[in-house]
């Protein structure tokens, strides 16, 4: 269970992240959604520790995420980054099987290559793609190399930062399909941000609604779509008018 | 312009330059003690060895080689006003080995090395190539800077070694076919007054230069602001940084090896 309380995040002036409450149980799927530059790209990354919250406290199973070994925690976590975040200097199967190739998971090559090719064929995309470049893919491979390599060592927690963005739709169904597999089957908790509605709904146990620094709803998926917020209801069904201005 | 103010603009730039100077102290004494922590990146250090090492070896000779040349020229030209020109090659020798070959061998590693570790590092950083790194249980520190800070401190007195003898070379082909030195002889004059300690000074301070350059590259692009903007700034400062750090640790090393 992954639970923040009270997290504030500034850069400078500009108050991002202004007490956020939210509580992600154990194997369940929590997507994030919220307007674009709200804050959710660092919310999660406050959580893994790349950026430092102000004030408030992150706990993982109860345990303060700043305090214990760094490494064991990492260690349980899987990151898909908006941008990808592939390593150019290395070909796309030491991308995916980065982890499996050192470190406390580390397994002979062929071994971890393997890995890597299956992994690249659970999001689309075939075996010739493992010894590309980075470079040389286009923008929607290159987020699925980086969802292959968030999943690679089977992680406990996976973030997906926006997975489907820049996917044709039966790719982003694929997808979709993956991250709900990933957390019935194997039991992972998953925290996605997305702004497409259609995952929200394919991928969601729960979702929450981050908007001015905090989190505006939270609840089940079932209940979204009757919860008489005003900043939810503009929010999924794309309203130019309401709560939320669009125009600023 | 009020006296406080006037103060105040002084003070805030020479803060600012002592709170860098310490960083940029802590992060190289961060990146030692990572020498004594497993684990270690072989392949990395490897890779870094080739590129620092390896692929600066023509941008150095061809410096140390005109160098040495343009020095023959000189010393003769200057020593001949007063009947010295016998003294050319062990000049030669011993201000290649002592202080042209570290100083500008390091100056062109800098302008290499520093340049393009300071883009690579930087680049990582605002494609978040460095967080991915965290996130995958690599340090960045061991993955990225250890190897490349290693590799230098180790390469670039090589290449100094390796500077100083294409630049004494350079010398010698200019002294023997435009300044009519017997060959015999000029070799046998560099020989004779050179000494271990003018050879073994310079290479230290090739390692040291070599430190310099790496840990600059390093910091920098580790510090890079976001945006093509912010890799730009970040090579530039590296690189200005590493030239003006040698000149100075130059300065000091003379002095301590040479002085009294
Ligand atoms: N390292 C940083 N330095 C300064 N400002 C930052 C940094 N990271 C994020 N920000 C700022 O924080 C705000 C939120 O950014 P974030 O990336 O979390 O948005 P987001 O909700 O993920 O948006 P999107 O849906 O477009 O990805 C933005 O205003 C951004 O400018
Ligand atoms: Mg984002």
């Amino acid at each position: 269970m992954i639970e923040l309380s009270d997290v504030h995040k500034a850069f400078g002036s500009n108050k991002v992240l202004r007490g956020v409450n939210l509580t992600i149980p154990k194997s369940t799927s929590m997507v994030i959604i919220g307007g674009s530059g709200t804050g959710k790209s660092v919310a999660l990354k406050c959580i893994l520790g790349l950026v430092t919250p102000d004030r408030g406290t992150i706990t993982l199973d109860g345990q303060d995420v700043t305090k214990g070994d760094r490494d064991a925690f990492l260690a349980r976590f899987g990151m898909l980054f908006q941008g990808g975040a592939l390593f150019d200097s290395l070909p796309v199967w030491q991308n995916v099987a980065f982890r499996l190739l050192r470190g406390s998971l580390k397994r002979p090559k062929a071994e971890a290559r393997d890995i890597a090719v299956e992994k690249l064929r659970r999001v689309g995309l075939k075996s010739e793609t493992a010894d590309l470049y980075p470079a040389e893919l286009s923008g929607g491979m290159q987020k699925r190399v980086g969802l292959a390599r968030a999943i690679a060592a089977e992680p406990e927690i996976i973030f997906f930062d926006e997975p489907t963005t820049g996917l044709d739709p039966i790719m982003a169904g694929v997808i979709n399909e993956l991250i709900r597999e990933i957390v019935t089957e194997m039991g992972a908790t998953a925290m996605t941000i997305t702004h497409d509605m259609s995952s929200v709904r394919a991928i969601a146990d729960n979702v929450a609604m981050l908007h001015d620094g905090v989190i505006k709803w939270t609840g089940p998926v079932s209940r979204m779509d009757n919860s008489g917020d005003p900043y939810l209801d503009q929010f999924i069904h794309g309203r130019a008018e309401g709560p939320i201005e669009a125009v600023r | 312009m009020s006296l406080t103010a006037s103060l105040a603009a002084i003070g805030r730039p020479v803060l600012a330059a002592l709170a860098l100077i310490g960083r940029l102290a802590l992060y190289a004494f961060e990146t030692v003690t990572h020498l004594l922590r497993p684990p270690f990146y072989g392949r990395e250090f490897l890779h870094a060895l080739v590129q620092i090492g390896w692929l600066s070896l023509p941008v150095v000779g061809l410096t140390a080689v005109f160098t040495g040349g343009a020095l023959a020229l000189q010393i003769y030209a200057g020593g001949s006003r007063f009947n010295a020109e016998s003294v050319v090659p062990s000049i030669v020798a011993i201000g290649m080995t002592r202080e042209l070959g570290p100083v500008l061998g390091g100056l062109m590693v800098a302008a290499r090395v520093a340049s393009s570790i300071a883009a690579e590092i930087g680049t990582m950083k605002v494609t978040e190539q460095i967080d991915a790194l965290v996130t995958l249980s690599t340090h960045p520190m061991k993955y990225l800077t250890l190897p490349r800070v290693l590799a230098a401190t180790l390469a670039v007195p090589v290449l100094v070694g390796v500077g100083d003898a294409i630049g004494i070379m350079g010398g010698y082909l200019v002294g023997i076919t435009r300044l009519d030195f017997n060959a015999a002889a000029y070799l046998k004059n560099t020989a004779d007054f050179l000494e271990t300690w003018d050879v073994v000074s310079g290479l230290i301070k090739g390692a040291v230069f070599g430190f310099i350059v790496a840990t600059m590259g390093c910091f920098y692009g580790m510090h890079s602001g976001r945006g093509a903007q912010g890799v730009g700034r970040a090579t530039k400062s590296a690189v200005v940084a590493a030239s003006v750090l040698i000149l100075a640790a130059n300065y000091i090393l003379t002095e301590l090896f040479f002085s009294a």
